[in-house]
Formats: structure tokens, C-alpha cells, sequence
């Protein structure tokens, strides 16, 4: 990789500002990500934190500001949000897989018909993902034959058969029974250890302890505070950011 | 300490707790229902025997070989007024299925239409939707087939100011008026051709699929297997000389002549029945398509798949499993309201049995034929909804 | 890379253009140019439609006119005075005149009682239930009938219009409630032949068209009786429409058993309740709050369907009017469509508020159940 190319950074923010009709949703946001950095954000509920990743695969329009990813900006044109989308993945709260066809229909779906790639190649690529996050019998059941973390574990495994070069996480494991958290973080790690670009918000503070390069606070739509982690959790410079770690943290 | 087995004791307590004993109730009061029953039924019998006695009447359906001598104003296949009164029951039977069919085509594409205007984003075009579901289910379909008639129909004008399409489809207040096609030597041919035609667009589909499957390109098989669905009946057609000639309807006197006929009466049943039961399919729909989460859209665009796509292989296949078994109850709905034919008089099913009950007096007999055919149709779309639905559950565990 | 942030960004308000009443015309009526257009061909069909409509009915109309020589001028538009004269034929029917206040008092009851009913804040529903049920019912009958407290005898022949759709349409409701419920627990009942029963019922009624329940009600029917016994016409009407809505009834009382969670039978029966003590006080409320929507939407089809009787011989709403189209003093080539405007107008100011009503209710019942 030459230099500039390796100097883009994977997602730039720049005064971002969103509203949902008067209420000033996203205030302000700057925030650069690296390629192969791994970002935790964290806050209350209602600081906007899932608008602003959602903003970045145009899942919400922002009305203010640039967003870059990759080095496409995201506009209106509408080809630009689609090509963002190809190389951009996403999980979701609520796992969203395709409930009328098969794991590995969930999995080959997007590589088949956005990708154009022949079927057997899709599948092969498919079962080495389901492999990766551990559930590689599941391949010819139905989403709703299996628990909830492991659908959150194959909805992994399907944005990741995109070869994505940026993944986003919403809240991955605040759907799941305590039991079935460990189990969904564990392919995190995996996956974070292997150099993906990561943007998680989560409540997981052991999860940002053991993987994050950077830590990032937002309350009422702006971002209050970023850190490593290793700063972050152990001083906390703003006094939002402090009260916010002794209620999550007891 | 040994356990002493516990036997189970009988469940019908012994002595004169019998009637609190439930199995003996349920059979008592089952005994006492069926009871009531075979009396109401043999009272039924008895006094209708006596009944068609008095009326010189005999149970019986050799009726139908009778001589109906009466006209029938439309009708699909070849009768007369010396027909007998089963052929007079069977042209009504099949106008039913004419208006039935034709209604429910109509009906779909207006609902289609309307359901995806009530999900519109732009106020206007939901809202108009919205308007038409509120205003048409506000008036009963009685009404409203009158109103079609009336408003829209009659005042066409008289044959001979009749509108003018190319000189070969007239609207007048008789009716619409086409040219009739008629099929010389060798448009078999032709037929035999779309067969063709259709079981190679079965097959182009099969290797459109193969081929992505293997390759990934998309050959763009629907478009394709249309083109050949027209295109190969026409040459067909053309290579036997175009056996196809017209009888074009011609205004004699003060009526046309020739080619063929969609009366008034058929008109305003089929607009009114499509329109009226267009409300509930746009209902259903729309009802379909918002049942599913908008997380699968949303997972849909999150990896890539272009609108049309995620239409296509997420949302309708999961919005179809919600639509069709309230989609065929409507079919059944609009079915069973094409009986509303009596009252303008287009002759179907009801209206000639209702016909030949008045003439025969045999109504028990009418009657039980009716059921006999709407039972049917209706116990045959339950049928369907179950088998559809039992094929089309959602995998869980 | 430590970042704290020292100052509040300004709260501001959104940009112009992205709210108030520009942005939402932008978002909701011209967001694509395909959609602007077709904003713009609905409204402008609407103003085409609504034009014409009030050109008709309104300025082109005929207002007061003794007989249809006025209506029957070329280019003339509704004739209203057709309207104003057979008005009280429609309500009426052909009820005589000197007797009408008997009607009258049977309408004003029946609103009161109606109006405690349907208002959820009125106290003493139970009361007012078994008033508008079972004790109205019986005093509106002798009024109508009239044989009692030296009233002159009205024949049900001319009972007409309106009253006529009416008394169809409330009897069959009010006798399709104990009915269907009836009927839907039998269908649930593990008693095979009492199930048997109601499921043959149920289907069978339900899978034939209306229309053949009221021939068979009008015509098969006299040939079950006693020889000699010939029903009243309204009274087979009667009974074919309650038929009709008690089948369809049970279905809409099985919905809502359904939605009844197990657990509240469970706790019943852990109480030592009997099955019908269970019925009465725990399951019955509670389901009956819930099909409120379905029998008032049963309710709009039924007072739709009693246009139907016109065709074995009754003059309802529907056929009394069309009875007026011979009527040779008003025969003019605008009298139909104004008649049928005028029927239309009326029927939809009935089945709206109904309806809307219904959805009333429903929004009502979810609101208490939404936690």
C-alpha cells in the first residue's frame, strides 16, 4: 500500500449535524477512524450514538456536514450510497436475518445477487464464515429454529461474506439472554484481533477494556469524550463522563 | 419405610354423585341435543311432505329436463328457450364463473394498485387511496351496482351515436361491442406454438437459474420468455396465412349485428363487484407489505441489494405469506356477491334458478343446488387457505 | 488522541428547507418528479370531480318544484324537491301518518338507550344493556304492531324506508350476539356433537351467498311449518338476516376468546369456578371488550345487507326509494341519479360514523393494553 492510500482513514465525520425534525439529534460530531482501528461508543440512551453508525451507511440522512467513507462521500447520489454499502457491514439489535430462507440462503443471498458470484463459490465462502463463528451445522436450518445468540453469531457471519472493509455494530448483544452474550463477544474479539475496522456501540465495558484502541462518550448528541481505554475508564476527565461510568459500572 | 403404591380409583364416583360426574354430563346433554334434533328434523320432514302434497308437488330433480321456455339475455354457450332447465342452470353457472373470473382479474389489479398507493410517502396518492377504500365500503354494493348502471351506463349513448374506436369497438347504452375472433385452418398451428413457446420459457427459466449459479450473471429470462410467448403463436399465425378473421359488428337498423357483446348489465356488475371488493384487497395489501419489520429492509440495504432487489427476494416473499389466504377469502367474497346479478337482472346461477323457481315452484330443490355449488366453492377455498398456509409457515422451532 | 470537550455545541434549529410547512410539502406531496406528477393528476381529477358535483348538485339543480315539470328540462341537474317530498316516505315507509308518533318514540328511546350504551363514560351499562336488549325490543314491537292499550294495528307490509332497514338490522345484531357467542363456544366445546353442530352451522351459513339464506328463509322456510302457518314476509327476513349474523358472529367472538390469554382460564379454574361462572364473570368481559370493533363492523355489513331484502319483496331504505322512481308525478330523466345520490350521501353518513366509531373504540382498548 503506498502511503496515501494507507493514510485515508476508513470513516471521517466532519460537523455532522442531524435533526429529526426540530429536536437537534447529532450536534457537532467530528470523529476520524483508521483503517484497523477499533472504536467503542458508548452513552445514555437517547445520545444519539446509533444514529450517528447509522448515518454511516446512510441508513439515516444527516442534513449537515460530510461524511466520508472509504473515501466516498456520502451524498444524496445515489451511487455512492451503494457502493458505501458494499463495503460497509452491519449488525444489528435485532438481527434482521431473513426468516423465510436458510442460514446459508441468509448468508449466500448478498454475495449472489449484489456481487454477482456463482453459487458455489458464495456457499464455500459462506460455510467458512459460519465455521469462523462457530455454527457451521446450522448451515440448512431456519433462523427460527436457533437461539438468539446464535442468529446474532450468523448475522455476523452474513454482513462479514460481503468482505466488508468496515464493520458497524449496533447494540449487538443487548437483545440476548445473559448466557448467550459471552458467545457473540467472543467472535468480536476474533474478529477485532484480525485487523477489521470496528465501529461497536455498546454497554460491554470489559469488551472495550480488552479490544478498543479508542473509547468514545456521547450524551445529548454530541461526543463529550474520547480516550483509550486504558485513560478512559480509569480517568475520566469530563464530569458527564464520570457520572455515566458509575451507573454502568457498579 | 416402604411406599405403598398409589392406585389410580375410578373417575366415576359411585352412588348418587352421578351428576356431578362430567363425562355423564357431557353425555346427557349430547344425548338430549341430538334428541331435539332428530325431533326438529322429522317434524321439518313430515310437515314438508304434507306441504308439497298440498301443492301437487313431488321432491324430485327430473324437473330438469323440463322445457325452460324462457329467454336468458347473455350467454356463453349455445341455448334457447326450448333448452331445458338443467341447460338453463348450467348458462347461469357459467355466467357466475364469468364475472367471478373476470371480477376477481379486475379487482386484483385495482387492489394491487391501491395498496401500494395507500403505502405511498407522498400524502396526495395515499391519501386519495385512502378515500377510496373509506367512501366505497361506506355504500352497500347493492347500491352501488345500481349506481353503475345508472349513472354510467344508461346514459351512454344510443347504438347509433354510439362511441367510435377504429370503427371496431363501439360503447353505446346496449353495451360494449368488439369484433369477435374467429379461428380458420391452421390457427392450431398457432396454438400449438404458444405451448411451445411456454415450455421453453420453463426451460430458459431453468438455465437463467444454472447459469447464475454457476457464473453469477443474470440473463434476463423473464423478458425474454415474454417476447417468445408473443412473438412464436404470431409467426405461427403468419406462416399458415393468417387464419384469423374478424366478424366486425355493423350497425344495422338500430342495433349492431355481429362480432361480440358485453351487456350493460354484465358492465355494471363486474365495474361495481372489482371496484367494491378493490377496497379490501388494497386493505390487505397494505397490510401485507407494512407486517413485514422494517429491520429486513433495513438488513437488506445494510448489505447492499439495490430496492427492487430487496423487494423482490426479502419483502414480497414474506409479504405474500400475509396477503394470500385473506387475498382468496376475497375471491370467495366476491364470488358469493356476484349473486347480486337478480337484482339487474344479469343471468346468473341465483337469478336463473330464481327463474326457474318461480316458474317450477320447486324450491327445495333450487335451493339445495345453490348451496350445493356455493358450499363447494367456498369449502374448496378453505381447503386451499389451509394447505397454503401449512406449506408457507415460517420454520420455527 | 484524548479528547475532552470544553463547551456545549449550540443547540440550533434546523436548516430552512428541512422543516415547516415547505419541507413537508417537499417531503410529502413533490419528493420525485413521477410523484409530483401524480400529486398533481389526483388533485386535479379530485377539482374535475368535485367541480362537476357541485355544478350538478348544486348550481344547476333544481330546488323547489311542485311536480317534475322543472326537473324535466334538458340540462337540468339534481332534482332536489323529488327528494324533500318522498323524505318521510323514506323514514316512514308506508306507515300512516296519524300513527307516526309511535315511531318517533320508539327512535327517541332507542337513541337515548343507544347513546348510554356506546359512550364509554356513561355509568350503568348493565342496566341500560338489559333495557336496550330485552325490554326495548318488546316495547318497540308493540308500538309498531300496535293490538295493545287500544293502538289501531300497522301490518308489518307497511313498515318501510329506513325503519324498515333498521328494525332488520338491529333485530338481527341484537339476536346474532347470544347467538354467535353460543355458537363459538360450541364450536370450542370438546363435546363432539354439540361441536359437530355449531362448526356445520357456522361453515355452512357462512359459505353460501346471502342472498340464497334469505330465499331459503322466504321461500324452503313456510314449507318446514305446520300446513297453513305462513311467517310474516318481515318476520322470515327476520330470521334469515339473523342467521346470517349470528354465524358470522361467532367467528368474531372466536377471535376474541382467542386473544384471551390460557392463564386466565387457568386462574379461574385454580379459583373453583364452574365453566360457566368462568364464562360469565372472567372470560366473557373480557372478550367481549375486544370484539366491540368486530360487532360494530358486523353491524355496518348487516345494515348494508338489509339492501338486499328488496330482492324477495321488502321495501327497505333501497327499494322504497327506487319505488319512488315510478312514481309518475316525479318521473324525469334526473330523478334516479339524484335519488340514488341522496341514498348513497345517507347510507355513508350512517356506515362512516360507524365505522370511525369502531376504530374509536378499538384505539381505546389497545391504549389500556399497551404497557
Amino acid at each position: 500500500m503506498t502511503k496515501t492510500e494507507k493514510d485515508i482513514p476508513a470513516v471521517e465525520l466532519n460537523h455532522v449535524n442531524k435533526w429529526y425534525g426540530q429536536f437537534h439529534v447529532l450536534r457537532d460530531i467530528n470523529l476520524n477512524v483508521a483503517k484497523g482501528e477499533r472504536i467503542v461508543i458508548c452513552g445514555p440512551s437517547g445520545s444519539g450514538k446509533s444514529t450517528l453508525i447509522r448515518c454511516i451507511n446512510r441508513l439515516e440522512e444527516h442534513q449537515q456536514g460530510d461524511i466520508v467513507v472509504d473515501g466516498i462521500p456520502l451524498t444524496g447520489n445515489l451511487k455512492n450510497i451503494d457502493d458505501v454499502r458494499r463495503e460497509v457491514g452491519m449488525v444489528f439489535q435485532h438481527f434482521n436475518l431473513f426468516p423465510h430462507l436458510t442460514i446459508l440462503e441468509n448468508l449466500t443471498l448478498a454475495p449472489i445477487w449484489v456481487r454477482k458470484t456463482p453459487k458455489a463459490v458464495a456457499e464455500a465462502n459462506a460455510m467458512k464464515y459460519l465455521t469462523r463463528v462457530k455454527i457451521p451445522e446450522q448451515a440448512n436450518k431456519y433462523p427460527g429454529q436457533l437461539s438468539g445468540g446464535q442468529q446474532q453469531r450468523v448475522a455476523i457471519a452474513r454482513a462479514l461474506c460481503m468482505n466488508p472493509k468496515i464493520m458497524l455494530f449496533d447494540e449487538p448483544t443487548s437483545a440476548l439472554d445473559p448466557e448467550m452474550i459471552k458467545e457473540v463477544l467472543e467472535v468480536m474479539v476474533d474478529l477485532a484481533e484480525g485487523g477489521m475496522t470496528m465501529l461497536c456501540v455498546t454497554h460491554e465495558m470489559a469488551f472495550a477494556r480488552q479490544v478498543a484502541d479508542r473509547v468514545i462518550f456521547m450524551d445529548e448528541g454530541q461526543i463529550v469524550e474520547e480516550n483509550s481505554p486504558k485513560e478512559f475508564f480509569t480517568n475520566p476527565q469530563s464530569p458527564r463522563t464520570r457520572k455515566f461510568l458509575e451507573q454502568i459500572l457498579h | 419405610m416402604s411406599e405403598t403404591p398409589i392406585t389410580p380409583t375410578s373417575n366415576t364416583a359411585s352412588g348418587g354423585s352421578w351428576f356431578y360426574n362430567a363425562r355423564l354430563r357431557g353425555f346427557v346433554s349430547q344425548a338430549v341435543v341430538l334428541g331435539l334434533l332428530a325431533w326438529s328434523l322429522y317434524a321439518i320432514v313430515s310437515n314438508t311432505q304434507i306441504n308439497l302434497q298440498r301443492l301437487n308437488q313431488n321432491f324430485g330433480f327430473d324437473f330438469l329436463n323440463k322445457a325452460a321456455n324462457f329467454d336468458i339475455l347473455s350467454s356463453l354457450i349455445s341455448y334457447s328457450s326450448s333448452s331445458n332447465y338443467g341447460r338453463a342452470l348450467l348458462v347461469g353457472f357459467w355466467n357466475t364463473l364469468l364475472v367471478s373470473a373476470s371480477g376477481i382479474l379486475l379487482a386484483t389489479l385495482i387492489g394491487f394498485v391501491g395498496g401500494v398507493m395507500r403505502l405511498s410517502k407522498n400524502a396526495v396518492v395515499s391519501g386519495a387511496a385512502a378515500i377510496y377504500v373509506d367512501f366505497v365500503r361506506s355504500v352497500p354494493l347493492l347500491l352501488q351496482i345500481f349506481m353503475w348502471y345508472a349513472l354510467v351506463l344508461k346514459p351512454l349513448p344510443g347504438p347509433r351515436q354510439a362511441f367510435n374506436f377504429f370503427n371496431c369497438i363501439f360503447i353505446s347504452n346496449r353495451g360494449i361491442i368488439a369484433p369477435r375472433p374467429e379461428f380458420g385452418e391452421g390457427a392450431i398451428w398457432a396454438l400449438a406454438l404458444l405451448i411451445v413457446a411456454l415450455i421453453a420459457s420453463y426451460f430458459l427459466h431453468n438455465y437463467a437459474k444454472q447459469k447464475q449459479a454457476l457464473t453469477g450473471e443474470r440473463i434476463p429470462a423473464g423478458w425474454l420468455s415474454l417476447a417468445m410467448i408473443v412473438a412464436l403463436p404470431a409467426v405461427g399465425l403468419f406462416l399458415a396465412g393468417w387464419p384469423l378473421s374478424w366478424d366486425f359488428p355493423s350497425l344495422t337498423g338500430f342495433n349492431f349485428s355481429g362480432g361480440m357483446t358485453l351487456i350493460p348489465e354484465f358492465l355494471a356488475l363486474l365495474l361495481a363487484l372489482s371496484v367494491y371488493t378493490g377496497t379490501f384487497i388494497t386493505e390487505i395489501v397494505r397490510a401485507g407489505i407494512q407486517s413485514v419489520n422494517k429491520g429486513q429492509t433495513e438488513a437488506s440495504q445494510a448489505l447492499g441489494l439495490e430496492s427492487g432487489q430487496a423487494l423482490r427476494l426479502v419483502v414480497i416473499p414474506q409479504a405474500l405469506r400475509v396477503i394470500i389466504p385473506p387475498l382468496a377469502n376475497q375471491y370467495l367474497n366476491l364470488t358469493k356477491n356476484s349473486t347480486l346479478a337478480i337484482a339487474i337482472g344479469f343471468p346468473d346461477l341465483v337469478a336463473t334458478g330464481g327463474t326457474i323457481l318461480n316458474q317450477s315452484g320447486k324450491a327445495i330443490e333450487i335451493v339445495m343446488i345453490w348451496m350445493v355449488v356455493y358450499l363447494s366453492l367456498s369449502l374448496g377455498t378453505s381447503a386451499f387457505m389451509n394447505w397454503y398456509n401449512s406449506r408457507m409457515k415460517l420454520v420455527t422451532r | 488522541m484524548a479528547y475532552v470537550r470544553d463547551s456545549e455545541a449550540p443547540r440550533l434549529s434546523a436548516p430552512i428547507g428541512s422543516i415547516g410547512a415547505y419541507a413537508w410539502a417537499k417531503d410529502k406531496l413533490f419528493p420525485t418528479p413521477l410523484s409530483a406528477l401524480g400529486t398533481l393528476a389526483i388533485a386535479g381529477l379530485f377539482l374535475i370531480i368535485g367541480w362537476n358535483l357541485l355544478d350538478w348538485a348544486g348550481i344547476r339543480a333544481v330546488w323547489s318544484a311542485p311536480d317534475r315539470e322543472l326537473c324535466a328540462v334538458d340540462g337540468t341537474g339534481a332534482c332536489w324537491p323529488f327528494v324533500f317530498a318522498k323524505f318521510h316516505q323514506w323514514i316512514y315507509g308506508l306507515y300512516p301518518f296519524e300513527q307516526r308518533w309511535r315511531v318517533n318514540i320508539v327512535y327517541v328511546l332507542g337513541i337515548i338507550s343507544l347513546a348510554g350504551l356506546l359512550i364509554p363514560s356513561q355509568p350503568a351499562k348493565n342496566w341500560n344493556a338489559l333495557f336496550f336488549f330485552v325490554i326495548y325490543p318488546i316495547i318497540a314491537f308493540f308500538l309498531f304492531y300496535g293490538g295493545i292499550f287500544g293502538l289501531p294495528v300497522v301490518e308489518t307490509d307497511y313498515w318501510g324506508g329506513l325503519t324498515l332497514t333498521l328494525i332488520i338490522a338491529v333485530t338481527g345484531i341484537v339476536t346474532s350476539v347470544p347467538l354467535g357467542i353460543l355458537l363459538a363456544l360450541g364450536r370450542q366445546s370438546t363435546m363432539p356433537v354439540v361441536k359437530t353442530l355449531s362448526v356445520v352451522f357456522i361453515e355452512g351459513v357462512r359459505g353460501v351467498p346471502f342472498i340464497t339464506v334469505l330465499f331459503m328463509a322466504s321461500v324452503m322456510f313456510p314449507l318446514f311449518m305446520p300446513p297453513g302457518v305462513n311467517p310474516d314476509k318481515l318476520l322470515k327476513a327476520i330470521i334469515g338476516g339473523s342467521m346470517f349474523a349470528s354465524a358470522y358472529m361467532a367467528e368474531v367472538v372466536r377471535g376474541g376468546l382467542q386473544a384471551i390469554p390460557k392463564g386466565q382460564y387457568e386462574a379461574a379454574q385454580a379459583l373453583g369456578l364452574s365453566y360457566w361462572k368462568m364464562m360469565r364473570l372472567i372470560v366473557m368481559p373480557q372478550a367481549l371488550k375486544i370484539v366491540i370493533p368486530g360487532i360494530v363492523n358486523s353491524f355496518i355489513s348487516l345494515f348494508q345487507d338489509t339492501s338486499l331484502v328488496t330482492i324477495i319483496g321488502l321495501y327497505d331504505l333501497l327499494g322504497i326509494v327506487q319505488a319512488g322512481f315510478n312514481d309518475a308525478k316525479w318521473k324525469s330523466p334526473q330523478t334516479g341519479n339524484t335519488g340514488y345520490l341522496a341514498l348513497a350521501v345517507i347510507y355513508f353518513i350512517f356506515c362512516f360514523s360507524m365505522s370511525r366509531y369502531s376504530q374509536y373504540i378499538e384505539s381505546r382498548t389497545n391504549r389500556g393494553l399497551k404497557r
